[in-house]
C-alpha cells in the first residue's frame, strides 16, 4: 500500500543524500519526494510517498528515525490529512480547441500559464486522484508534456472524516 | 583552559577530553597540521603500517576495551583505506571515531589533489559522518562525535575536517555536554512489556536465551546470567555474543546458526519461547526464516528498533538498552525449574557433541583447545575470517565478554591482526591470541612492524591449511570440488583444472611465515605434528613480544556442523562420513 509519511529533517547539506541513499541501499521504492524549507529556519519539512506491505512500511519509518538528522517521522496515511500535488501540463491545441480545453479547466480550477498556436499549458492543484482524473480528461487532446510534483501533505487539525 | 587553539589543537584536546587513550593513525598532507600538534604530546599515537591497520586496531581497542576507539587518516586514498574498517565496525556495532584530513575548504569539488568524498563514500558505513565547514562547529562535531558513536547501538562516526580548517583559530571551546535534538536513543524499556516479558518467562516449558553482541556492548552479562539462572534457561549466543555466558555452564549452548552446535540449533528448533536479546536474526544464524523457531513465542529486546521485525515476525518487541530492560525484568521474574526442558538439553549435549576426527596431520580443532588450556581465562582472542574463525567460536571455552574479538557482520579477512594489536593497546597484561588462516593474515601482515616497534606482544597462530579453507570447504560441498582459485599453492604451472589432489600439485608455498617474522624482529616457531603442538604454544606464550607460530594443517579438513545457505538451522551436515 502506498504511504505518505512526513519528515521534519535538519536543513544541512547532505541530509537529502542520506534520505535518498537509505533507500537505495535498502531497496525500498520511493514514488515522490519533495523537500522545503518549513515554518523554522533550520528545519527542512520532506513528504515522501512510499510504496510496500506493512513490514516495509514498518521498516522504512523505523529507519528513516534512526537517521541521526531526522527530527521526526510521521506517517500520516492512517490520519485525517490534506495533500496536494501540482501538475504543469502542454497539450495539443490548434485555435479551435481552445474553448473545450478552457471548459475542462474550469471544472477543475486549472490556469493557463502558456499559450500558442499549437499548444495550451495549464497548472492544475489538487489531491493526486483530482489531478489523476484532470490528466486522464486531458489525454484525448494529446499530452505533450506533463511535470508533476508528488504529493506535499498535512495533518488536519479538525479530526473529522471529510 | 587556553581559548585560543587552532582547529588541530581542538582536536587533540577534544581526545584529551574524551579520555582516549590511543589513537592509531598515518599521516598525510591533509593531516600534517594534527600531526604537527601531536608532536612531543603526551597522547599515545599508533604508527600502523596502513589505514586499514589503524582502524581495525581502533575497533580491536573498543571492542576489548568498551571505550571509543580512535583513528587518524589523511585525506583520499588514507581515508579510502579506512573504509573496510568502518564497515566492519559498522556492521559490529562498534563505537569508533575515525578522524579524516580533507582538502582545503575552498577547493572542495575541484577533483583537487588526494580529493575525494570522504562523507559520500563512508555515510553508508557510518553511524553518522561529517564534514566540518566551520571551525565554528569543529567542538560541537566532535563533542557530537564521540556521544553519536557510543551512545545508543555504537558505531563508527567519521569526522572530515579540511586543512585550512585545522589551521585557524577556534574561538568556542570544547562543551562538556551535547544535545541532539534529532538523536534520542531509547534506553529504557516500556514498563508494559518488561511485565509482559516476565509473564512470557514464567509460562514457558521450554524457553532458550539467544544472545548477541548487544548484551556485549551493554555490559549486561551480569544481568543475563542472574535471568539465566533464576528462570533456568538454556543460553546460546551469536559469533558477537561469545562469553556472555559462560560456556562452561551446563545451560551454556555455545554458538547457533550455520557452524552452531547441534544442541544449540536443536534447542532453537524445539523451544516454545526464544527470548533474543541483543542480536539481530543475521541469516548465519537463522537459516530457513519461516522454520526458524518456529514452535516459539519470540520475545525481542534490543535498543536498535529497526532491528526488530526486520527479518522475524516477533512476539514482544521491547526496545531499550539491554543492561535496564533485563535488570527490570529480573525485579519482577521468579525463582523457576525447567527439569525437563534442561534434561533434554543435556541429553542433547552428550549425543551431539562438537567433534572432529584426528587425522595424520594436525587437527585445527585440537589446537584451539590446546590454545584454551594453555591460556587462562583473561585472555582474548581474536579472529581472521573462514574456517580459522568457526574452529576458534567452536572449541574454546569462553567465560567471559570481550575475550572474543571477530569480526562477524561484514567477514573481514585480515581483522583479526590488527584487531589484536588493538586489544593489546588496551590491555598490555593481558594475553592476546589472533587465530589466523594463512590467506587472511596476509592481507594486514604489514602490521608485524607496528607490533616489533612498539612491542605488542601479540601471538599469532596461523593455522596453514595451504588455501583459502572456507572457499574451499563450499567448492568442495557444493561446488564438486571444482577448487577454483581456492589453493594458496596455486601458480603458474597448473591447469586450469584442478579438483586439488594429484602429482602435479606445487610443493612449493609462499611465504614462509617463520622467516617472515624474522624479517620483521619477531619470532618464528613452526610445527607439523600433534605432539609439538602444545610445547610450541607454551613457547609462544612465553617469548616475549610478538610471535608467529604456524601450525601446518591438512586442507581436507571442514568446518562442522554446518547448516547449508537457506536450509533449516536443524539440517546439518554433520561431517565426512
Ligand atoms: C576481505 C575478504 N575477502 C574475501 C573474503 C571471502 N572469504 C571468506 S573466508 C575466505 C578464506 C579465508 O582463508 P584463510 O584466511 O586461509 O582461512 P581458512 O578458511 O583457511 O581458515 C575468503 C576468501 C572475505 N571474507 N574477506
Amino acid at each position: 500500500m502506498r504511504h505518505i509519511i512526513n519528515l521534519e529533517v535538519e536543513n544541512h547539506s547532505g541530509v537529502l543524500a542520506r534520505i535518498a541513499g537509505l533507500f537505495s541501499a535498502r531497496g525500498f521504492n520511493i514514488e515522490s519526494l519533495s523537500v522545503a524549507h518549513a515554518e523554522k529556519e533550520d528545519v527542512s519539512r520532506m513528504t515522501l510517498a512510499v510504496r510496500g506491505d506493512d513490514a516495509i512500511i514498518e521498516q522504512i519509518n523505523k529507519q528513516l528515525n534512526k537517521l541521526i538528522d531526522v527530527i521526526r517521522v510521521i506517517d500520516i496515511t492512517a490520519n485525517y490529512y490534506v495533500d496536494r500535488e501540482l501538475v504543469l501540463v502542454r497539450v495539443n491545441c490548434p485555435p479551435n480547441k481552445r474553448g473545450d480545453i478552457q471548459q475542462v479547466n474550469e471544472i477543475f480550477g486549472a490556469k493557463v500559464v502558456d499559450i500558442s498556436n499549437k499548444s495550451m499549458t495549464m497548472e492544475m492543484v489538487g489531491s493526486e486522484a483530482k489531478v489523476d482524473a484532470f490528466m486522464e480528461t486531458m489525454r484525448p487532446f494529446g499530452i505533450q508534456e506533463v511535470a508533476r510534483t508528488g504529493p506535499i501533505a498535512m495533518l488536519r487539525e479538525f479530526k473529522k472524516k471529510y | 583552559m587556553k581559548n585560543k587553539m587552532t582547529g588541530a589543537e581542538m582536536i587533540l584536546h577534544a581526545l584529551k577530553k574524551e579520555n582516549v587513550g590511543a589513537v592509531f593513525g598515518y599521516p598525510g598532507g591533509a593531516v600534517l597540521d594534527i600531526f604537527d600538534k601531536l608532536y612531543g604530546t603526551d597522547i599515545q599515537f599508533y604508527l600502523t603500517r596502513h589505514e586499514q591497520g589503524a582502524v581495525h586496531a581502533a575497533d580491536g581497542y573498543a571492542r576489548a576495551s568498551g571505550q571509543v576507539g580512535v583513528c587518524l587518516a589523511t585525506s583520499g586514498p588514507g581515508a579510502t583505506n579506512l573504509v573496510t574498517g568502518l564497515a566492519t565496525a559498522h556492521m559490529d556495532s562498534v563505537p569508533i571515531v575515525a578522524i579524516t584530513g580533507q582538502v582545503h575548504t575552498h577547493l572542495i569539488g575541484n577533483d583537487a589533489f588526494q580529493e575525494a568524498d570522504v562523507v559520500g563514500i563512508t555515510r553508508p558505513v557510518t553511524k553518522h559522518n561529517y564534514l566540518v565547514k566551520s571551525v565554528h562547529e569543529l567542538p560541537i562535531i566532535l563533542k557530537s562525535a564521540f556521544y553519536i558513536a557510543r551512545s545508543g547501538r555504537p558505531g563508527p562516526v567519521v569526522v572530515d575536517v579540511p586543512k585550512d580548517i585545522q589551521q585557524q583559530i577556534c574561538p568556542e571551546s570544547y562543551p562538556d555536554k551535547v544535545e541532539i535534538r534529532s538523536y534520542k536513543p531509547t534506553v529504557k524499556g516500556h514498563p508494559q512489556q518488561i511485565k509482559k516479558a516476565a509473564q512470557m518467562i514464567a509460562a514457558a516449558n521450554r524457553p532458550v536465551i539467544y544472545a548477541g553482541g548487544g548484551v556485549v556492548a551493554s555490559g549486561a552479562s551480569a544481568e543475563l546470567r542472574e535471568l539465566a539462572d533464576t528462570a533456568d534457561i538454556p543460553v546460546t549466543t551469536t559469533l558477537m555474543g561469545l562469553g556472555v555466558y559462560p560456556e562452561t555452564e551446563a545451560k551454556a549452548l555455545k554458538m547457533l546458526g550455520m557452524h552452531g552446535t547441534a544442541y544449540a540449533n536443536y534447542a532453537v528448533q524445539e523451544c516454545d519461547l526464544l527470548i533474543a536479546i541483543g542480536a539481530r536474526f543475521d541469516d548465519r544464524v537463522t537459516g530457513k526464516l519461516d522454520k526458524f523457531a518456529s514452535k516459539a513465542k519470540i520475545i525481542h529486546i534490543d535498543i536498535d528498533p529497526t532491528s526488530i521485525q526486520k527479518n522475524v515476525k516477533v512476539d514482544l518487541p521491547v526496545v531499550g538498552d539491554v543492561k535496564l530492560v533485563l535488570a527490570e525484568i529480573n525485579k519482577v521474574i521468579e525463582k523457576k525449574q525447567n527439569t525437563d526442558w534442561i534434561q533434554t538439553i543435556l541429553t542433547w549435549k552428550k549425543e551431539h557433541p562438537l567433534q572432529y576426527n584426528g587425522g595424520s596431520s594436525i587437527s585445527p580443532q585440537y589446537v584451539i583447545e590446546q590454545v584454551e588450556k594453555v591460556a587462562n581465562r583473561e585472555t582474548i582472542i581474536t579472529t581472521e575470517v573462514g574456517q580459522n574463525q568457526m574452529w576458534a567460536a567452536q572449541f574454546y571455552k569462553y567465560t567471559k565478554p570481550r575475550t572474543f574479538l571477530s569480526s562477524g557482520g561484514l567477514g573481514t579477512m585480515g581483522y583479526g591482526f590488527p584487531a589484536a594489536i588493538g586489544a593489546q593497546v588496551a590491555h598490555p597484561d593481558k594475553l592476546v591470541v589472533d587465530i589466523a588462516g594463512d590467506g587472511s593474515i596476509q592481507m594486514n601482515i604489514q602490521e608485524l612492524a607496528t607490533a616489533v616497534l612498539y612491542h605488542i606482544p601479540v601471538k599469532i597462530i596461523i593455522l596453514n591449511n595451504q588455501s583459502l579453507g572456507m572457499v574451499r570447504q563450499w567448492q568442495g560441498i557444493f561446488y564438486d570440488r571444482r577448487f577454483s582459485s581456492s589453493c594458496l599453492r596455486r601458480n603458474i604451472n597448473c591447469p586450469p583444472h584442478c579438483d586439488g589432489s594429484g602429482d602435479m600439485c606445487p610443493k612449493e608455498y609462499v611465504p614462509n611465515f617463520v622467516k617472515l617474522a624474522e624479517a620483521y624482529g619477531a619470532a618464528g616457531y613452526f610445527a607439523d605434528k600433534t605432539e609439538e603442538v602444545t610445547p610450541t604454544l607454551e613457547k609462544a606464550f612465553n617469548t616475549p613480544g610478538p610471535v608467529i607460530v604456524e601450525f601446518k594443517i591438512s586442507e581436507e579438513e571442514n568446518v562442522y556442523p554446518m547448516v547449508p545457505a537457506g536450509a533449516p538451522i536443524d539440517k546439518m551436515i554433520k561431517g565426512m562420513a
